[in-house]
């Protein structure tokens, strides 16, 4: 099912949750909602599964209008961030809880509830636990749960509101391709809200980031890291580096970087800032003509990656990560003084 | 360990050395005993001497004029008024502290904390005065007075006013147990049902009853035991109608009154064991609850 959301606004008091937000989903497509928390990505998924009625604008599921139907009518599957399972209920009664509830005509017979959760539980591997109660599960096992559960009312579209977000790394990363391959399976539409770049990066097929209330930027993950619209996206998605600076007849002058940038032609000089990643950053002994040193204060290693932290002339940070042949052949020790260059920096105007 | 040895403990012998830090945290068993023969007494003095001598002053003249009280036609009558009222307050507040535990639980809206206040509000009244609020309302004299006459209905020292004062007096007890529960458990679950397309009443009895029944249950006995016991609220609308507006408590007293000792405390006898009954099954609840 494709899901059209347009102009959603929504306030709580005087805060606003939503300012004017519209995009689409379309069939089939694995869609993450990525930002910091009270970005209105949260509501922005209530507000599709209807458990949220926006102030302004509309919910289109398959191009028909939703925005005023009830959430128990929508039948979209929705995972809680904290699973919300029925407590009272064992991990097989959890499950058939969207069968059970059924308009009597509808309701499949005993035998058939039993069938099709038997074989949800195999699907999120749980078929012997189906006697547990929620309280005896560990987190991962009760996110399967949670999982299971939605997908028995045979859902049109699948939301998920931080699946992984109460998780240990170890069962997240799991649980993720875990995910990732069942989409794989049942190609069900989905959307799925979280405040982790690497989590929407390696998951989805499309990250929306969203800031404030409003999308920042819409494009697929290889798009919001190469080519981030905003430097609210610049700098949500990974460590940066910032050098604030100006630029004025195709030139941006930002610091000690001096960089070529045709985009701004014009004499009129205008404020602005470059950002570069850590991984962006090349490290050497000798002067190379840009200018641009620091010295060694910290040497962090954590596995592939080295990660060291610098200060510049001016006693400001900077970040740089190296692979661990690339540091192991230079060998920087503290305190010592080494040459940078920038392989790639974004320029920013700024309003 | 450490080796600081509490005086006395020689390292030598073998002993398990208490740190002293670890023996400071216990006090000494002097004052251990002095609290607890404390508290016992106090116990003793008054809850287990008084319950002890109401069971053997209704026994003092056999167990015959035991039963005998027991079967008197007025005692009967009166265990009836007071089951009646019970079976009809306790399931009107069952109604409303639900209804009202569910809005103040659940949601968040203006006039909230007034509503939590108001429903305190019996506690703070005091019974004798919660009785004379519906004689003014209701009585000869009162508010309602002459167009209740003029329709012939009774409320004052009639059945309804008795009801009416103990709804009043046992009001709180459902919501106050019932209301934290039921905050404590969230929203979450159900939003859960109602995205798996669950109906309004169907989320109710099937997520969240089942949430909050040992809360309610508690709140139901706790309610039950103010109204079989309530004396004051009911004793000023009443009229003291033997046979007719009398409750059990009322029944005691008016014996009592009479200097009939013995019949008064086998009245009392009844209200005793019923209390009992409401502890052990509050203590059970209360269990059940907090597990």
């Amino acid at each position: 099912m494709s899901i059209e959301v347009r102009n959603l606004t929504k306030t709580f008091g005087s805060f606003t949750a939503l300012r004017d937000v519209s995009f689409t989903v379309t069939s089939g497509e694995l869609v993450a909602l990525l930002g910091p928390s009270g970005s209105g990505k949260t509501t922005l998924l209530r507000t599709i599964a209807g458990l949220e009625a926006p102030d302004a604008g509309s919910v289109l599921f398959d191009g028909d209008d939703a925005t005023e139907r009830s959430p128990k009518d929508r039948r979209v599957g929705f995972v809680f961030q904290h699973y919300a399972l029925f407590r009272h209920m064992t991990v097989f009664e959890n499950v058939a809880f969207g069968l059970r509830v059924r308009p009597r005509a509808e309701r499949p017979s005993d035998g058939e509830i039993r069938r099709k959760v038997d074989e949800l539980l195999a699907l999120v591997q749980l078929e012997y636990l189906g006697d547990r109660y929620p309280a005896q599960l560990s987190g991962g096992q009760r996110q399967r749960v949670a999982l299971a559960r939605a997908l028995a009312v045979e859902p049109r579209a699948l939301l998920l509101d931080e699946p992984f977000g109460a998780l240990d790394a170890k069962v997240r990363q799991e649980l993720r391709r875990w995910l990732r391959r069942l989409h794989g399976q049942i190609h069900l539409t989905s959307v799925f809200v979280t405040h982790d770049q690497e989590e929407a990066l390696e998951l989805a097929n499309r990250v929306v980031v969203m800031n404030d209330g409003t999308i920042e930027q819409d494009g697929t993950p290889e798009e919001v890291v190469e080519h981030p619209a905003t430097p609210f996206v610049m700098n949500f998605v990974g460590n940066v580096n910032m050098f604030h600076g100006r630029v004025q007849a195709g030139k941006a002058l930002l610091g000690p970087l001096a960089l070529q940038y045709p985009a701004h032609e014009s004499a009129e000089a205008r404020s602005a800032s470059g950002y570069t990643r850590p991984h962006e950053i090349e490290i050497t002994r000798s002067e190379d003509g840009s200018g641009l040193w620091a010295t060694v204060s910290d040497v962090r290693r954590t596995g592939a990656i080295v990660k060291m932290e610098l200060s510049d002339e001016r006693g400001g940070l900077i970040q740089v990560e190296l692979g661990r042949d690339q540091f192991d052949r230079l060998h920087p020790s503290t305190g010592e003084r080494v040459y940078l260059k920038p392989k790639r920096v974004r320029v920013f105007m700024h309003e | 360990m450490t080796t600081t040895a509490a005086p006395g403990v020689s390292a030598t012998r073998g002993h398990v050395i208490i740190p002293s830090k670890v023996r400071r945290l216990t006090e000494p068993s002097i004052v251990r005993f002095v609290l607890t023969g404390m508290a016992l007494a106090f116990l003793m003095l008054f809850l287990a001497v008084p319950l002890t001598a109401v069971f053997v002053e209704a026994l003092s003249r056999g167990l015959a004029a035991y039963v005998a009280a027991m079967a008197e036609p007025f005692t009967i009558a009166a265990l009836r008024l007071t089951l009646i009222t019970t079976a009809i307050a306790v399931p009107a507040n069952l109604v409303f502290g639900l209804c009202a535990a569910w809005v103040i639980g659940k949601f968040q809206f203006r006039g909230r904390h007034v509503l939590t206040t108001l429903i305190d509000l019996p506690f703070a009244v005091s019974p004798v005065i919660a009785g004379l609020v519906f004689v003014l309302l209701f009585g000869r004299q009162g508010f309602f007075g002459p167009w209740l006459a003029e329709h012939g209905v009774r409320i004052i020292f009639a059945v309804p006013g008795i009801v009416l004062a103990t709804v009043f007096v046992s009001l709180p007890f459902i919501a106050r147990e019932v209301i934290p529960v039921m905050e404590a458990s969230g929203a979450q679950e159900e939003e859960a049902a109602r995205v798996l397309g669950a109906g309004g009443l169907q989320t109710f009895f099937r997520v969240t009853l089942p949430n909050i029944k040992w809360g309610v249950l508690y709140g139901v006995i706790l309610c039950s035991a103010r109204a079989i016991g309530e004396f004051g609220a009911v004793s000023v609308v009443s009229g003291h109608i033997r046979g007719l507006t009398n409750t059990l408590p009322l029944h005691v007293e008016i014996l009592y009154n009479e200097y009939q000792f013995q019949a008064a405390f086998a009245v009392a006898s009844i209200l005793t064991c019923l209390a009992l009954v409401t502890l052990v099954a509050k203590t059970i609840a209360e269990r059940r609850l907090h597990t």
